[in-house]
């Protein structure tokens, strides 16, 4: 009787899933934190510039940080206090980034927004609204929300794609996310479809979030009137919540390469995200804060956290007991595509959606080796490259002459380095070859 | 407790390093040693029905394969990999292609060839072009050919009805006097079905047993650690060839018969399926597969040898790198107007 679940077809990995850490544990408010770093650079986009001096007073809501030109999105303070030091902040990327710190008033606290209906606002103030509370994409590279509302008029957008497949191990926010706000989720795709003038949207979970599954299929039906709304089960394949997996997944429609969703009429947020521009809209509230997976064995305690945007994760680590002796590596983001870092002194940014203390027995730490050519690289890449290739042209000092294998269609999902028995850094091999390679 | 908490900060043991973070826990040496243990049976059913002396020459094949692979790797300066385990599977095919009756010194020669020459030279493991173990086999051919072409033994439990040919492979009967000699020989075609697949023949050390052989495969890919497009491709194509073009007539040849002598499932499952020396993609994979098929019956039917395998699989070795080229996985929906 069942149909068989909808998955993308090339491709794709098994990882261990690792979510029982944090999966059933309902979100939790940390308390707020003395200090935040608010990093200028949050995500894709050009860095904002400081619109505050030291010693100024700021409440949680101001604007802090704008960009003067070029894709971005404004920051704002997370917390009510005085601006301490406009410095720098370690980032896992771009190594430091300019930052503005903000020691919170001991007094303060969390501020209290008024709800409001938005029906009757126009699609252009809808708009305003969640590029003034500075949302970005909270699953990935952090696009600015409000650019992505707005597809060029050519672009014959008809479907709105919400994300929930949320496939990379460990990860547990968007699974809490929908099981614990699922009404407020499905208001959030309403305001979406409205900005974007279409009537329908999916929302793709994969089949290991049944309760997820129950929710938002529960909130769809009691709440979807005049919209054309509908939650598709996904089967459990990684990387199923990358933009172009889940599209073919969801609607058999093949993005192109260096193509973009809507060049296939689709538009994709996360639930994070949804959940962002509901409360943006509704509490005119902007991103001040952000619900983050801590989990991994060198934790004493796993958790789903709501911090404040620029909390440093050593207070997050102290909040939670500590690290545990045999900690041996801390990743922000999820293991597939997250980055190691060295330092607790990382903030808490728009896009971070989970930190991991790995221990040795979770993470794989043995050298690499030649390329055997077993081929379970080519089997496994989504995207139908040659990471072996691209692999033994770098190496071999042939950078250059990578694009050939598809260097540049690579979204460094890194399905070939997991399953290549030799260890071979693919990614990084990958990232050699697209700074060297010229685009074909 | 506020020691711990940090020890791992202070210490500056966290490791940093590039995506992804978790790995699937298969390792080369997982897989080259599991390749390994399902070599093993066809072995030992091998000691028991050739006697000790092919396990005397399997362990000096072993042996000399991997201390030639220590030697050259020190010599060219290469870290000595002897513990990833190919060097011993080198040296098991490589006995196991031989006759039982050779003399001992004969696989040291081969191992040589095979590891020193055809591996190392080529630049070790996943870059050599040709099988080792298969060069070895060619080599030891041809300057040692009657060694190599007439070393038989009779195997044991098993009763002939004319003993006039006992000794020799069943591919040579077939070659030279016809498959009704082998019917003959053997007393009927179901015995000859029943004994070919336990492994009760005449044959080389290690490729009598089909149905050993076939299980040992079969592992390998349910492990997912062989695919199986070669194995499949090559074993149906001299199938087919056989039944089409191997009896007097069209149409009349014994495909089972073919399948289940010589060195068909050795072949098949370990040594086309080489990870170095047969393409990596599965297109270039099938059709790779055919075309070693396709040279099996034609060296076995219109060629000097009664068995083609080896050379066949060596043939296409020197077509992985074309086939490669040629036969590449599909984009993900390219840009349009770039040819991919
Ligand atoms: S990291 Fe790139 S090359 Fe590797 S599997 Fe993913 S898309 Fe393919
Ligand atoms: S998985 Fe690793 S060893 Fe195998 S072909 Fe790819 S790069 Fe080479």
């Amino acid at each position: 009787m069942e149909k068989e679940l909808r998955t993308f077809k090339k491709g794709g990995i098994h990882p261990p899933e690792r979510k029982e850490y944090t999966e059933h544990l309902a979100i939790e408010d940390m308390p707020l934190p003395k200090e935040v770093d608010i990093l200028l650079s949050q995500h894709f986009g050009a860095w904002c510039k400081p619109l505050v001096k030291k010693k100024d007073r700021v409440e949680e809501g101001d604007i802090i940080g704008d960009v003067e030109k070029g894709l971005g999105a404004c920051v704002h303070a997370s917390v009510t206090g005085a601006v301490k030091d406009i410095g720098s902040s370690p980032h896992p990327l771009l190594v430091s980034v300019p930052s503005i710190t903000i020691e919170r008033d001991q007094e303060a606290e969390r501020k209290e927004y008024k709800k409001e209906d938005w029906h009757n606002l126009s699609r252009e103030e809808l708009l305003s609204r969640v590029k003034k509370a500075g949302i970005v994409g909270m699953g990935g590279a952090g696009f600015p929300t409000h650019v992505k509302l707005s597809p060029p008029p050519e672009a014959k957008v008809d479907t709105l794609i919400i994300n929930g497949a949320e496939c990379e191990p460990y990860l547990t926010v968007d699974h809490r996310l929908m099981v614990e706000h699922a009404p407020e989720i499905v208001e959030g795709i309403k305001i979406i479809l409205t900005i974007l003038g279409i009537k329908r949207g999916y929302v793709g979970i994969e089949v290991n979030k049944p309760d997820a599954i129950e929710e938002m299929s529960k909130a769809v039906k009691e709440n979807s009137e005049g919209f054309d709304i509908g939650v598709v089960p996904l089967k459990v394949k990684y990387p199923q919540g990358s933009e172009k997996q889940l599209i073919e997944a969801v609607t058999g429609r093949k993005v192109p390469a260096f193509g973009l969703p809507f060049d296939v009429g689709v538009i994709v947020q996360n639930i994070g995200t949804t959940r962002a521009i509901y409360e943006a809209v509704i509490f005119n509230k902007p991103v001040v804060e952000k619900v983050v997976t801590i989990s991994g064995k060198g934790i004493k305690r796993q958790a789903n956290l709501r911090v404040r945007i620029g909390t440093k994760l050593k207070d997050i680590v102290e909040y939670l007991g500590g690290t545990t002796p045999d900690l041996k590596k801390v990743v922000v983001g999820g293991p597939m595509m997250g980055f190691a870092i060295s330092t607790l002194d990382f903030p808490i940014t728009k896009i971070t959606s989970g930190v991991l203390f790995l221990t040795e027995d979770e993470i794989d730490l043995y050298e690499y080796k030649p390329c055997i050519r077993c081929g379970f690289c080519l089997e496994a890449c989504p995207m139908g490259l040659q990471p072996n290739e691209i692999g033994i042209y770098v190496e071999a000092g042939r950078a250059e002459e990578t694009a050939q294998f598809g260097v540049f269609e690579c979204f460094e999902c890194g399905c070939c380095a997991y399953v290549c028995p030799s260890k071979r850094p693919l990614v990084q091999f990958i990232r050699i070859g697209k700074m060297k390679a010229k685009r074909a | 407790m506020e020691k711990e908490k940090s020890s791992a900060f202070e210490t500056h043991m966290l490791v940093v390093s590039v995506s992804p973070h978790i790995k699937q826990p298969v390792t080369v040496e997982k897989i080259m040693w599991t390749v390994v243990a399902c070599l093993i049976p066809p072995l030992i059913l091998s000691v028991f029905i050739f006697g000790p002396r092919v396990l005397i020459i399997t362990l000096i094949s072993v042996i000399s394969c991997v201390l030639t692979e220590a030697i050259s790797q020190k010599a060219l300066g290469r870290p000595v990999t002897i513990r990833d385990g190919s060097a011993v599977i080198t040296g098991l095919l490589l006995a196991y292609v031989i006759p039982p009756g050779v003399p001992y010194y004969l696989p040291i020669l081969g191992a040589v060839m095979a590891i020193f020459v055809t591996k190392q030279l080529f630049g070790g493991l996943g870059a050599n072009i040709f099988n080792p173990a298969l060069i070895g086999r060619a080599f030891l051919m041809a300057t040692f050919p009657v060694a190599m072409t007439s070393a038989w033994i009779t195997p044991k439990y098993i009763q002939f009805k004319a003993d006039a040919l006992s000794s020799a492979t069943p591919l040579f009967i077939i070659k030279h006097y016809g498959i009704k000699a082998l019917i003959q020989t053997y007393g009927s075609l179901s015995y000859i079905y029943k004994n070919f697949f336990v492994g009760i023949r005449p044959g080389c050390i290690g490729e009598t047993s089909a149905f050993l052989l076939l299980l040992g495969g079969l592992y390998l890919i349910y492990k997912g650690y062989i695919k199986w497009y070669i194995p499949v491709s090559m074993i149906g194509t001299i199938a087919l060839l056989t039944w089409i073009f191997g009896g007097e007539h069209l149409f009349e040849g014994n495909p089972l018969v073919a399948i289940l002598s010589g060195g068909v499932m050795l072949g098949a499952f370990f040594m086309a399926t080489d990870y170095a020396t047969s393409p990596n993609w599965k297109t270039g994979q099938l059709i790779y597969g055919a075309g070693i098929g396709l040279i099996t019956v034609l060296i076995r039917l219109k060629g000097g040898y009664p068995e083609g395998v080896c050379y066949a699989i060596l043939l296409m070795n020197g077509f992985t790198p074309a086939l490669d080229s040629w036969f590449k996985p599909k984009r993900f929906a390219p840009p349009k107007g770039v040819k991919k």
